[in-house]
């Protein structure tokens, strides 16, 4: 498939190379205001992971205060709110928004070969919509924070007298902002893919983003409306939900998880894309079946639709509808397998540089790994009986979305890092920050697999003495973890000030955002790249030069 | 055994405790359907240790047998092909078989859980924030639930607030407990002891101590506890049988009885007091309105109060009022 290339493609873009986005305007208005998509996914960065900061600050108040049988910290209604916000952060604040909005919206134009999504405006609305969205789940926080879950289930949330109107007002509008994006992403990639670059020639981090974009689009309005009831319901005792006025709670489980099962593809195949990037990069070859992957994301947000339901199958929903539920669980199950099979395919016989972002590609490829063959357990029926809500499902999820999803985005943000800022960060520190997170996923979660096998209910705040040793372990694990992420926190700041230069193209990748400098011209490209190959071909095009520590094109 | 038995009535239900299970992983099995599960977890289990362990290696090996030297090397990797149409059918299919076998045995094993055997005994329980009252067919009620060893037992569902789900970990079942309608499940306990029960769905400030307790019992030992359940009551003098109906049947969770306001009002003091109601009248509190506040709460709300407590009406037998009552009378 490997056209031969016209070095065009690979020549490095700037005319005024001290001119670049971050520089190209100055002052805070010219931030607020901006229609540049990477100072608008830089803004999104830094407001996701500022709300990192604040998840994982209650994860460790819940972690800290479960280290106990009794009580160790907190009260009962403050460990309620405590693992309240910490849910509804990282969901709706951190993962959903972490690769497509913060790092997507800088990478897709670049990919593209573009000088910017397709409507910048909108793009902006999407960002200040997020604000506002943040800023009502945090009003919530200051006035009394709620105590329902993340999962809103009703008529607690009808009943409870905290916060819970501005907590799901704030969920609501961020959803806007969530369609918004997709919506963006979808039209961006239909029209303005650069001259040559056909369906099948575009990176999978595209692919993977589009699918998203489709997911976000076509599910979300279901929770947005879905929310605004529950809110009517708590203002004006209108009975949808609430079976003392006539309504009925698993009606509001049905919609909550029409949204909230394609919300974990939301959350998990921009995960998939940033992996396949990866491991292209780091093994330079070209990825092992490339149409596979790249239409079993599409595959999957289709599917993703028609399973909501294994999340209810003790609510009394009727056997032949788990039956079908079950069913098309194991079905989405297996083209999620294949993909890790494709990767380590990729990896055989590469040439694999063990950087930080490489590191955690295969951290991810252990623990989805743990993370997809415990939704095994849990899509089959008979089983699912006893682990449902113990913490064997809160070990699962945490796999998946902190194993999966966050490892992903960091190891994205290292091998964009030197992009977005146009400096690297420090290498050694690096490995050390992902062993230590991948240390501390391990032994945070995996013990909560044996609690919730033996029973251990989620969401408890005093438990049985017979299980205080394993929940000590996922405590003291959950320390580690924080560690990792606070040396990760601390370089990547200082590396911002003072870090070496970063060349064009550190990593020798093939994808067009490495053909412009870094960080990239105000403009990204002076004009539309032609694209006549593959998005993983032309590694041997490609030449690592000593003096900038980048790759150039070889001659 | 009977002084045991009034022990264990009259205590403060001890906190419940899983006996010593043969697996690290799964608890102590004690009813007829653990063995299958049990299996199939197991199945699965092992299924898919192999499997993660064989992916671990092979990653870890071509991270080692393929790593590059260094940038300034420029090694190239090796040419393979970015197809391999044998290669990618078998490791769709194996799987594909894999977990059509599991959804199968996992839904014969659902379709069992679900189809509860004809000629059960049943057993009513309702969830309240935060405890759990079992109704016995012969009328006594009771916190915990007591049932006879290698019968088939169907329990009945029902919340008064939000959700609660009923969890027996040593019997691998689970039920939600949904406000407004009934669900059930049933079991078949095969050893006899005592084991715990959970609240497995989120219910607010107390749902990690909304626990009970299943008690097992030999052949014959549940008929003779239900008979005699229900005599040791009529025997106790009523205000200390109050003070114990206070707390096992959740009046506990909203009424204090040190002066403390909660949900709703304390019983401290209010019998022969005065109190406003929110249709302007007043009350003195004696015998009759308290019969009526028990069996009717909303026919009239004390002012300052919320109208959200049950009604007992067919909960409590006419001695068991009374014994409230008399408990109430003493809290001076
Ligand atoms: C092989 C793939 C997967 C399978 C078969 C699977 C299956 C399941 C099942 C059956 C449940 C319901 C458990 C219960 O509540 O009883 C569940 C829960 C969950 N899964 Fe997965 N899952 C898979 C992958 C993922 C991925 C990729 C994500 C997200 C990144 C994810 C996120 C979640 C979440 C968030 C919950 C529980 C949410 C809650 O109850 O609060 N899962 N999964
Ligand atoms: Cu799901």
């Amino acid at each position: 498939m490997a056209a031969p290339t016209t070095a065009a493609d690979l020549v490095v873009a700037p005319s005024k190379p001290e001119d670049n986005y971050l520089t190209h305007d100055k002052g805070i208005l010219s931030w607020i205001f901006t229609l540049d998509h990477k100072r608008i996914g830089l803004m999104y960065l830094v407001s996701v992971l500022v709300s990192f900061a604040l998840g994982g600050f209650f994860a460790l108040v819940v972690r800290t205060e479960l280290l106990t049988p009794g009580k160790t910290l907190i009260t009962h209604d403050q460990f309620n709110q405590a693992f309240t916000l910490h849910g509804a952060v990282m969901v709706f604040l951190v993962i959903i928004p972490g690769i497509p909005a913060a790092l997507g919206n800088i990478i897709l134009p670049l990919q593209l070969g573009a000088k910017d999504v397709a409507f910048p405006r909108l793009n902006l609305m999407s960002y200040h919509l997020w604000v506002l969205g943040a800023l009502f789940l945090l009003a919530s926080m200051v006035i009394s924070a709620a105590d329902t879950g993340w999962t809103f289930y009703v008529p607690y949330s009808t009943s409870t007298t905290t916060a819970v109107i501005p907590a799901v007002f704030g969920a609501f509008i961020l959803g806007f902002s969530s369609i918004f994006t997709g919506l963006n992403f979808i039209v961006t990639i239909h029209k303005l893919r650069p001259p040559g670059m056909t369906w099948f020639r575009m990176p999978l981090f595209l692919w993977a983003l589009y699918a998203t974009a489709v997911i976000q689009v076509l599910a979300t309005p279901v929770i947005g409306i879905t929310l605004l009831m529950l809110i009517v319901e708590r203002l004006v005792g209108l009975g949808i939900f609430d079976p003392s006025l006539g309504g009925d709670p698993v009606l509001f489980q049905h919609f909550f998880w029409f949204y909230s099962h394609p919300a974990v593809y939301i959350m998990i195949v921009p995960a998939f894309g940033v992996i396949s990037e990866l491991i292209c990069a780091f093994s330079r070859k070209p990825i092992f079946g490339y149409k596979f992957i790249a239409l079993s994301s599409l595959a999957i947000a289709f599917l993703g639709f028609l399973v909501w339901g294994h999340h209810m199958f003790t609510s009394g929903q009727s056997v032949l509808a788990g039956a079908i539920f079950s069913a098309i669980t194991f079905l989405i199950a297996i083209p999620t397998a294949i993909k890790i099979f494709n990767w380590l395919a990729t990896m055989y016989k590469g040439r694999i540089h063990l950087d930080t972002p490489m590191l955690y590609a295969l951290a991810f490829l252990w623990v989805f790994t743990i993370g997809g063959v415990t939704g095994v357990f849990l899509a089959t029926m008979s089983v699912n009986v006893h682990l449902h809500d113990t913490y064997f499902v809160v070990a699962h999820f945490h796999y998946v979305m902190m194993g999966g999803s966050i490892t992903a985005f960091m190891g994205g943000l290292h091998y964009w890092w030197p992009k977005f800022t146009g400096r690297m960060y420090p290498e050694r520190a690096g490995r050390v920050g992902a062993i230590l997170v991948f240390l501390g996923l391990n032994f945070t979660f995996f013990p909560q697999f044996i609690l919730g096998t033996r029973g251990m209910p989620r969401r408890y705040y005093n438990y049985l003495p017979e299980f205080t040793g394993l929940h000590q372990f996922s405590t003291i694990g959950a320390y580690i973890l924080g560690a990792g992420f606070l040396l990760t926190a601390i370089y990547l700041l200082k590396s911002v000030r003072s870090g070496p230069k970063a060349p064009a193209n550190p990593w020798g990748a093939t994808t067009l955002e490495w053909t412009c400098q870094s960080p990239p011209p105000y403009y990204n490209f002076h004009e539309a790249p032609v694209v006549n190959r593959g998005p993983y071909d032309n590694y041997d095009k490609l030449r690592f030069d000593k003096k900038s520590r980048g790759y150039v094109p070889a001659e | 055994m009977s002084s045991s038995l009034i022990a264990n009535i009259a205590a403060q239900p001890p906190q419940p405790q899983s006996p010593a299970s043969p697996d690290y992983w799964m608890p102590f099995p004690a009813s007829t359907v653990a063995g299958e599960v049990d299996w199939l977890y197991d199945f699965i289990f092992w299924l898919s240790t192999a499997v993660s362990f064989a992916i671990f290696a092979v990653m870890i090996l071509f991270a080692v047998r393929y790593r590059a030297r260094g940038r300034e090397e420029n090694e190239l990797a090796d040419k393979t092909s970015e197809h391999n149409t044998a290669l990618e059918i078998t490791w769709s299919v194996i799987p594909l078989f894999l977990v059509i076998a599991i959804f199968v045995w996992g839904f014969k094993g659902y379709v069992n859980l679900r189809t509860v055997p004809k000629e059960a005994l049943e057993v009513h329980v309702q969830a309240q924030k935060w405890s759990w009252l079992f109704t016995y067919p012969n009328g006594y009620t009771d916190t915990e639930l007591h049932v006879p060893k290698d019968r088939d037992v169907r329990v009945v569902i029902q919340a008064v607030d939000v959700l609660h789900s009923l969890f027996i970990p040593a019997f691998r079942v689970k039920m939600d407990a949904v406000p407004g309608r009934y669900t059930d499940l049933w079991f078949n306990a095969t050893e006899a002891g005592t084991y715990p029960i959970f609240c497995a769905e989120y219910c607010g400030t107390a749902h990690s101590d909304m626990l009970s307790r299943v008690i097992v019992h030999e052949p014959g030992g549940f008929e003779a506890f239900l008979e005699q359940a229900q005599d040791l009551e009529k025997q106790m003098p009523p205000a200390e049988l109050g003070e114990q109906l206070y707390r096992r049947q959740g009046c506990a969770a909203c009424h204090s009885v040190d002066g403390s306001v909660q949900v709703g009002p304390t019983w401290k003091g209010i019998f022969g007091a005065t109190h406003a109601m929110t249709d302007g009248t007043s009350v003195v509190v004696d015998e009759n309105y308290l019969r009526e506040a028990i069996l009717e709460p909303q026919a009239r709300i004390r002012q300052g109060f919320p109208p959200s407590m049950p009604t007992y009406k067919g909960k409590l037998e006419d001695y068991q009022l009374t014994a409230l009552i008399e408990y109430i009378k003493t809290l001076k």
